[in-house]
């Protein structure tokens, strides 16, 4: 397991585009440190022989019907959209 | 009985002074009104509540259905056609549900009228409630702690009679957390066993919706209608749903409970121990045959837990962008500061943390060492109960180690919050279900504070844990002890 030291809490925000004040990065740096070091755990349990698991229950592949059916008309799909006209949501230009 | 007294009913009474047409739907619904305006200055439950639209419902509901004319509280992550959806968040201050989530379908159809949406901590990231964006709900009991978390809400209402049931959300115990600290009773079904079409995600591979009630009938009685197969949910599970209150009044013979050695912990309250080791004599003396199993992996759990649960977090809370719905920062310059700004101003500090723990689990270089061995880890923890599942039918164990903390206690420690759900987490992470339900009251300062006791059962046996929980109830008086709320 990496060194805990490693984790660099300004440079994640960016990779999860959430922006921190310093304040805020100085105090995760050392809550999100400690929580790592109680993790540590981890590094000591013998795991050589299991397959992990992403969730508990054995079920895979789960298909349907592929079958048009009613959703939601434009409107409903816009009601809540921070920025609209038109029939269609605004975005924040993407290219230059 | 007054009409003021109304609201203190379970929910198997109230249907049946509805069916003998001693009351009416719009009584009730005018009752709990009453109440609520009394008690809600106190406990801040609720965060949206539209009694017009339950009272034009009570007009065509058919009291006969399983659930006809009852008022259902819901935590506000579960989308509800025409009312807020907020998650106690900021990002989503504004936001109406455009639909149903396919539980409240089902609720509805059951004749149920969801009424109210609760409080919760910020998209149920927490065990206290109080990382809720909007306000802080308190702990009928005592009012200067907190209802536990993150179905604070839910449950501080159900035990102040201001809701005569609610529906939360279990990640990592917080349905059974504050159900087990406000003194009623919480379920958190097995993974697969209810639909989440409709509940905003927050850990997809644990996350359940389950009922909080005043008694076991009554959280068997919701179950009954919400549980069962939905096209729209790939991870619900297409098996037969039983009826949930069939085996309630059967008794505990030939019953083998499982006790694990490692839940009994330092650090587990003297007052919380004592209560549940005179609740398992109960189950004893009601015919049930304890023995010791061993969960060794437990002390894991929380590590584990919260690699997976803040990964899971960090993917899922990526949809919130503010582009299609939610929170928008104001003039971004580029694409970059509209999303890094939006998330910022959005968030509380306790996702914007999981988000940020998550990011890094999953990240290049760090996502075999922390990612995949929690992953390993969680079979292994799953693998500890299906071995303690040979041995007996049920396990049971304190549902929290601490009776209700103060208000303000935890929040500046996130770790200690974190180790709210050690008892809790190991059930999601192996996909089975447990219930927690009232077996003591603390005295602590001169408060009473209420003790719950868990009970765990294999995936899909919801109804043995009815049974044996519904037992224990009926043998005792705690779950008629109610806070002292004027």
């Amino acid at each position: 397991m990496a060194k805990t030291t490693d984790l660099d809490v300004g440079y994640v925000s960016k990779l999860a585009r959430v922006n921190l004040t310093d304040e805020e990065t100085q105090l995760f740096q050392k809550q999100l440190g400690n929580v790592l070091k109680y993790a540590e755990k981890l590094r000591e349990v013998d795991v050589s022989h299991v397959e992990a698991a992403a969730h508990a229950i054995p079920i895979f592949n789960v298909f349907r019907k592929d079958e048009p059916r009613d959703w939601f008309t434009a409107d409903e799909a816009l009601s809540n959209a921070p920025h609209k006209a038109n029939q269609l949501f605004i975005v924040t230009k993407v290219v230059e | 009985m007054s009409r003021s007294d109304l609201p203190a009913l379970t929910i198997a009474d109230l249907q049946s002074l509805l069916r003998r047409k001693e009351i009416s739907p719009r009584e009730v619904i005018n009752s709990l009104r009453a109440r609520i305006q009394n008690v809600e200055p106190k406990i801040d439950a609720y965060l949206s509540i539209d009694f017009e639209a339950a009272a034009k419902e009570t007009e065509k509901v058919d009291v006969d259905l399983p659930l006809g004319g009852v008022p259902i509280a819901i935590k506000d992550i579960i989308n509800v056609k025409g009312q807020p959806c907020t998650c106690a968040s900021k990002i989503l201050a504004n936001y109406r549900s455009p639909y149903d989530a396919t539980i409240i379908l089902k609720l509805r159809a059951s004749g149920a009228i969801p009424f109210g949406k609760t409080n919760m901590d910020e998209f149920a990231m927490g065990s206290s409630t109080e990382n809720s964006s909007v306000k802080v709900t308190r702990n009928p009991w005592d009012l200067s702690r907190v209802p536990g978390g993150s179905s604070g809400g839910s449950a501080a209402a159900v035990a102040a009679d201001a809701a005569f049931a609610g529906l939360g959300t279990d990640t990592g115990g917080s349905i059974r957390q504050p159900a087990s600290l406000c003194g009623v009773v919480g379920v958190k079904p097995s993974y697969g066993r209810v639909s989440r079409f409709g509940l905003v995600a927050f850990a997809s591979s644990l996350d359940q919706v389950g009922p909080l009630t005043k008694t076991v009938r009554d959280s068997a009685l919701i179950m009954n209608a919400m549980a069962g197969h939905d096209p729209y949910d790939s991870t619900s599970l297409n098996e037969l749903v039983p009826d949930y209150t069939k085996n309630l009044g059967r008794d505990l013979k030939r019953m083998r409970l499982g006790l694990p050695k490692e839940y009994m912990i330092k650090g587990i309250d003297p007052q919380v121990k004592s209560a549940v080791d005179v609740a398992i004599k109960q189950l004893q003396s009601l015919g049930a045959e304890v023995v010791d199993v061993s969960l060794p992996h437990t002390d894991d759990g929380i590590a584990v837990y919260y690699f997976l649960a803040t990964a899971e977090a960090s993917a899922n809370l990526a949809r919130f962008d503010g582009v299609r719905y939610g929170y928008r920062a104001r003039d971004p310059k580029d694409l970059l500061d509209h999303y890094g700004r939006t998330r910022e101003e959005g968030f509380g500090a306790e996702v914007k943390r999981r988000i940020i723990l998550g990011t890094y689990v999953l990240s290049s270089g760090y996502y075999d060492a922390y990612y995949v061995r929690a992953q390993k880890v969680r079979e292994l923890i799953r693998q500890d109960f299906v071995k303690a599942f040979e041995k007996v039918d049920a396990i049971v164990s304190p549902t929290s180690p601490v009776p209700a903390f103060k208000l303000g206690e935890r929040t500046a420690d996130p770790l200690a919050m974190y180790l709210a759900d050690i008892f809790t987490n190991t059930g999601n992470l192996a996909g089975i279900c447990g219930i927690s339900v009232p077996c003591g009251l603390a005295k602590v300062n001169g408060s009473q504070l209420p003790i719950g006791l868990q009970i765990l059962g294999k995936a899909l046996d919801e109804a043995r844990i009815f049974q044996i929980a519904h037992a224990y109830e009926q043998s005792t008086d705690w779950h008629k002890a109610r806070p002292k709320l004027s």
